[in-house]
């Protein structure tokens, strides 16, 4: 019995974290990039400094209609959306934000292999999206995410797996029981090789070319309405905190920090991950978008090698202090 | 030296960032009136008072949105046996802002200072005829202009205040002289009772100064009078007038 209790009360977390999460993520965006643009941002909805504007957003797009176009496949159509949110939502089950095993929606043992395998999964939602709407710019958009999906995601594994090997382990609470302060310069590249894939994988800015909108309307969401077009936000959003939530425990040490790191472990893991989307909103207003092949450039001359050597760097220290 | 690789996307951070610091620049019009510059063209108001109907700015107005309707009224004769003068009254003066487009020429040519800018801008209408703004709206927002602002610290004076000045000064100066000339004429008269036996010597020492006008008159009471003529009256009485109408004239 205690044991059903114990699952639900980790599930209904667990899910009120990853509905509250994105949507906080969201209004920061709202807010900091309106004023990186000497703006203010929503101002009036909830009354205080705009804080309701996505609730008001939300209530929108569920009066709109749902739109599916007649030559559509109805049924990929109407599921991609889901395929592209609820793997995050997965993902946000197993990643610890403190220490020990009551922090963690579900510790498993291939931690690592499971977030990234599923991070790559909520990609099909798009290409999903672009192929089941019978219309040309969201095939583009589709083929432009998997072209995307394709070049980034090797370098986001082998980061990842540079963690593994100095850790001896691809559990994540078993990466973050091992972390070491010094590991922070240590695999300081594979962190941003893996934070710079990751950002390219949720097609943020500046590694929006899947929905440059200027060309291609809106990619693969292109005939998308209502609270299916906001599921699509919703799981970029969702990505985001994702994104930073592993940043941060394959790279920032998670929990560890300079001192109270046994009550207020979550804390630090709460904090790192902002700090992160505040950096992902920054670059977002700060870069322009990278052209098609620019984009496929800098993946594979750039952060494939620094993965590469990362990977070698982890090796050879992994070795001399054996 | 060749700029370090990454530097421009170091500096597009900061510049992000330090905007994101700094205030921002958004005016929340509705809850906070905005600041309008000085000069601010809101809407023209109208000083009816100052209107004589001369049509000027209805005739330059480039877009025709200026409507003035007149007639002429007589004025009975001021003084018995007088001519009646006649005088224009304005009936209607209205400007179609929905034409009008804040040129400001009207402004410009009035001779009168009968049109003005005031920096009133909130007079949306939901239908395009209410744009039409009739004399008594036009002189409610004479109300609403604002003083000239002021001069630049260093700006030259203005010319009004320049030409009174000036006229401050000159009737001053005219008065000042007339003083003088009062005062030697007082001492004319002294000099002349004590020495009643050199009547030829006194009158042309206190001549001098008369003829010879602005500084101390002992000065010119201590110079022998060497050129002077023997009679120094018929000299001195047209050479003060002169001076005093040129005077005159460089005030007009």
């Amino acid at each position: 019995m205690t044991d059903v209790l114990d699952v639900a009360l980790r599930l209904v977390v667990v899910f009120a974290l990853f509905l509250v999460l994105p949507l906080l993520v969201g209004q920061t965006e709202h807010k900091v990039m309106a004023h990186m643009q000497g703006r203010l941002g929503p101002m009036y909805a909830g009354g205080f400094h705009g804080w309701a504007q996505l609730v008001a957003d939300g209530v929108k797009f569920a009066q709109k209609e749902d739109v599916v176009p007649a030559d559509a496949d109805r049924r990929v159509f109407q599921l991609a959306p889901a395929v592209a949110l609820l793997p995050y939502l997965l993902v946000l089950l197993v990643i610890p934000v403190g220490p020990g095993e009551g922090a963690v929606g579900q510790a498993v043992d291939a931690g690592i292999f499971f977030a990234l395998a599923v991070m790559g999964v909520s990609v099909l939602g798009s290409l999903m999206a672009g192929w089941a709407s019978a219309n040309k710019f969201s095939l583009l958009g589709g083929l432009r995410t998997a072209a995307q999906l394709l070049a980034y995601e090797l370098p986001m594994l082998l980061a990842a797996a540079s963690v593994a090997m100095a850790a001896g382990t691809v559990s994540l609470t078993g990466i973050l029981d091992a972390f070491e302060w010094w590991w922070l310069p240590w695999q300081i590249t594979g962190a941003l090789v893996f934070f710079v894939s990751g950002l390219a994988e949720l097609q943020r800015p500046p590694f929006d070319m899947p929905v440059a909108d200027s060309e291609i309307i809106f990619g693969a969401y292109t005939e998308y309405t209502g609270l299916r077009f906001a599921l699509f936000l919703l799981a970029e959003y969702a990505g985001i905190v994702v994104l930073c939530g592993l940043t941060t425990v394959l790279f920032l040490g998670g929990w560890h920090g300079p001192w109270g790191t046994e009550g207020l472990g979550w804390v630090w893991t709460l904090l790192k991950t902002a700090v992160l989307a505040f950096v992902v909103i920054w670059l977002r207003v700060s870069y322009p978008r990278l052209r098609e092949d620019q984009l496929q450039k800098l993946a594979w001359t750039t952060l494939v090698p620094l993965a590469l050597a990362q990977i070698a760097l982890t090796g050879i220290v992994k070795v001399v202090i054996q | 030296m060749a700029p370090i690789p990454g530097s421009g996307l170091a500096k597009g951070l900061a510049v992000t960032l330090r905007t994101m610091t700094r205030k921002s620049v958004t005016e929340q019009y509705p809850d906070a009136q905005p600041e309008l510059a000085p000069r601010t063209r809101g809407v023209i108001g109208l000083f009816e008072e100052n209107c004589t109907v001369c049509m000027l700015c209805a005739r330059e107005c480039p877009d025709w949105c200026i409507y003035i309707d007149s007639h002429k009224e007589t004025v009975p004769a001021a003084t018995p046996g007088g001519r009646e003068r006649s005088r224009n009254v304005l009936d209607r003066f209205a400007i179609d802002f929905s034409l009008c487009m804040y040129c400001g020429i009207c402004i410009e040519v009035c001779p009168f200072d009968a049109l003005f800018w005031s920096p009133e801008f909130e007079y949306a209408e939901t239908d395009i005829h209410e744009l039409t703004h009739e004399r008594d709206k036009l002189r409610e927002w004479m109300w609403t202009v604002p003083e000239p602002p002021a001069l630049d610290p260093g700006a030259e004076e203005p010319k009004e205040l320049a030409a009174a000045r000036k006229a401050a000064e000159k009737l001053a100066a005219a008065e000042q002289l007339a003083a003088e000339e009062r005062a030697a004429a007082e001492r004319h008269a002294a000099a002349d009772r004590p020495a009643p036996e050199e009547p030829a010597a006194g009158r042309s020492a206190t001549g001098q100064p008369a003829a010879g006008d602005r500084p101390d008159g002992t000065r010119g009471d201590g110079k022998p009078a060497a050129g002077g003529p023997p009679a120094g009256e018929p000299p001195a009485g047209p050479g003060s007038p002169d001076e005093r109408s040129s005077g005159e004239g460089g005030t007009a």
